[in-house]
């Protein structure tokens, strides 16, 4: 199978309200940024592939808008994924490995401010199983909270720990829209939103975008000598239906991990899309992941930016491997409120 | 037997979304000149392309349109149709005529309304001008120009307004 390499990644700051500007204003300024650091143009650009939401901004076919922030003529080779921008990376991957691209542009952008994010998300996420109940999202994360915490499968000590470090790590991340410190005090003393979840367990609501360039192996060595491979790659989805799910563990994942065989690999970081504090401890323990650095970029808990959050993980893992002594990076992106979807990607940089 | 006495056999479960919504920081320019009673376009630092209204981009070359142009109210028909199907809650009495006007020194349309003519003397390339409404009514919107009436200037051939890239 012909190999993929990232080769490029960049981020806007992540904005609790970007006011005024729009989708388009937030994708612009990093895909440039991202042509400027790698030299390149959209001419360069095989196929362009984006992640985004509709819902977010109420509007049908509202990704198309966001194609203004690109250049279109000469005509370009694009799609689009009503996912998380993880996912445009992954049917990129696809496109250079069936030979029809050799580069590849992924944006992502999302602005969690204009509307009610839970409703949004309900309504999105769920159009037919838990309907007309509408479930918010924190409620759902904290059903399995709740589950994780009853059987012991987590701590609450965990959860304080998470909360605390991605705000400790946030200092690694330029982006990151939460940065100030907290103690152990001022999280206990925050209000439940939905037990056992209270406000800083939850991501903060925000606005933003990402992009990402990929290109196949041969190709990605004209950018750099050290390239940073996808060796592997898995996505699998639990049951919609949350009522026949165990939400104690994940037998999707496990096949994930068995799959890529990512026991046998040593990792040396990894950037989880953990938008829910109990989910880092949980996910680390399923991952074997205990002594690995995760999310040193403090992760989704200090910046959230809907529909690029998982793309986010893969870019700061390979970001976390480029500037670092490290080989084996794992990245995770995920979609849903009890981690319905799981996507896992293993990096690997070459000598 | 009334309405009242049917048995429904569904449930109503009414779904509403409240956004606010953003023009962007480019259009919020423009619409800030509209309010003042001007109209002023954005031009591509590549390309040249003039926009109205601006979105803030140029969808050709993908980069931001910061280069402000102020804009006559004049221009021509690129493309009518006339209406006559009454649309519920629109005031306007069919049948009208919409338009695509393409303004002096533009290379995009924008749709609104004719009037103060003969439908059947409506056609591409008919000059006409912004007819505003009065200015104690002037809003955020392009609805500030009541419609567009013609003007007593030669028609336009159309198709010499496709964009050359330069």
């Amino acid at each position: 199978m012909k190999k993929v390499a990232i080769v490029g990644y960049a981020q806007h700051p992540i904005l609790q309200n970007a006011g005024a500007l729009n989708e388009v204003e937030l994708i612009m300024p990093v895909v440039h940024q991202l042509f400027a650091d790698l030299g390149i143009y959209q001419d360069d650009i095989d196929f362009t592939c984006s992640g985004s939401c509709d819902y977010l901004q109420g509007a049908a076919f509202a990704f198309v808008e966001g194609l203004s922030a690109i250049q279109t003529n000469p005509p370009i080779k694009e799609s689009h994924v009503e996912m998380d921008a993880a996912w445009a990376m992954y049917e990129s991957m696809l496109k250079i490995q069936m030979g029809d691209a050799e580069t590849a542009l992924i944006y992502g952008f999302g602005k969690s401010s204009p509307g009610d994010l839970d409703s949004i998300i309900s309504l999105q996420m769920d159009p037919y199983y838990i309907s007309p109940l509408w479930p918010d999202r924190v409620s759902l994360a904290a059903l399995q909270a709740r589950v994780l915490l009853d059987q012991n499968i987590i701590t609450r000590e965990q959860m304080l720990a998470a909360v605390i470090e991605a705000r400790v790590n946030s200092k690694n991340n330029k982006n990151a829209l939460i940065t100030d410190l907290i103690d152990e005090s001022e999280y206990l003393d925050n209000t439940m939103i939905s037990s056992p979840l209270n406000k800083l367990d939850c991501p903060p609501i925000s606005d933003g975008s990402s992009a990402m360039i990929i290109a196949s192996e041969d190709k990605a060595y004209e950018f750099t000598d050290h390239p940073i491979l996808i060796e592997g790659i898995d996505h699998r989805i639990e049951s919609s239906n949350l009522g026949s799910r165990n939400l104690s563990s994940s037998n999707t994942l496990q096949a994930s991990i068995d799959q890529l065989d990512l026991n046998n690999i040593k990792f040396d970081v990894a950037e989880l899309h953990t938008q829910f504090s109990h989910e880092l401890p949980f996910l680390k323990s399923l991952l074997n992941l205990v002594d690995v650095p995760t999310n040193l970029s403090g992760g989704p808990l200090v910046g959230n930016v809907m529909m690029c959050a998982g793309l986010d993980a893969i870019g700061k893992t390979f970001e976390s491997l480029k500037e670092n002594q490290f080989k084996h990076g794992l990245a995770h992106a995920t979609s849903g409120p009890c981690l319905q979807h799981n996507m896992l990607v293993h990096l690997e940089k070459q000598k | 037997m009334s309405s009242e006495d049917t048995q429904k056999d569904y449930s109503e479960s009414p779904i509403n979304l409240e956004y606010q919504y953003t023009a962007g920081s480019a259009t919020t320019r423009f619409l800030n000149q509209v309010k003042e009673g001007n109209i002023v376009g954005q031009s591509c630092p590549k390309c040249k392309a003039v926009y109205v209204p601006p979105r803030g981009s140029c969808p050709r070359c993908g980069v931001a349109t910061d280069i402000e142009v102020p804009l006559t109210d004049k221009g021509c028909i690129e493309s009518f149709t006339v209406v006559y199907i009454p649309i519920p809650g629109n005031p306007i009495v069919p049948p009208y005529v919409c338009a695509m006007i393409r303004l002096d020194g533009t290379n995009i349309s924008f749709l609104h309304l004719i009037q103060e003519v003969d439908i059947e003397e409506i056609r591409i390339g008919m000059r006409i001008q912004a007819v505003w409404k009065p200015k104690e009514e002037w809003t955020y919107s392009l609805e500030n120009i009541k419609w567009f009436a013609p003007i007593d200037e030669p028609d336009i051939d159309v198709t010499t307004l496709r964009f050359q890239e330069s």
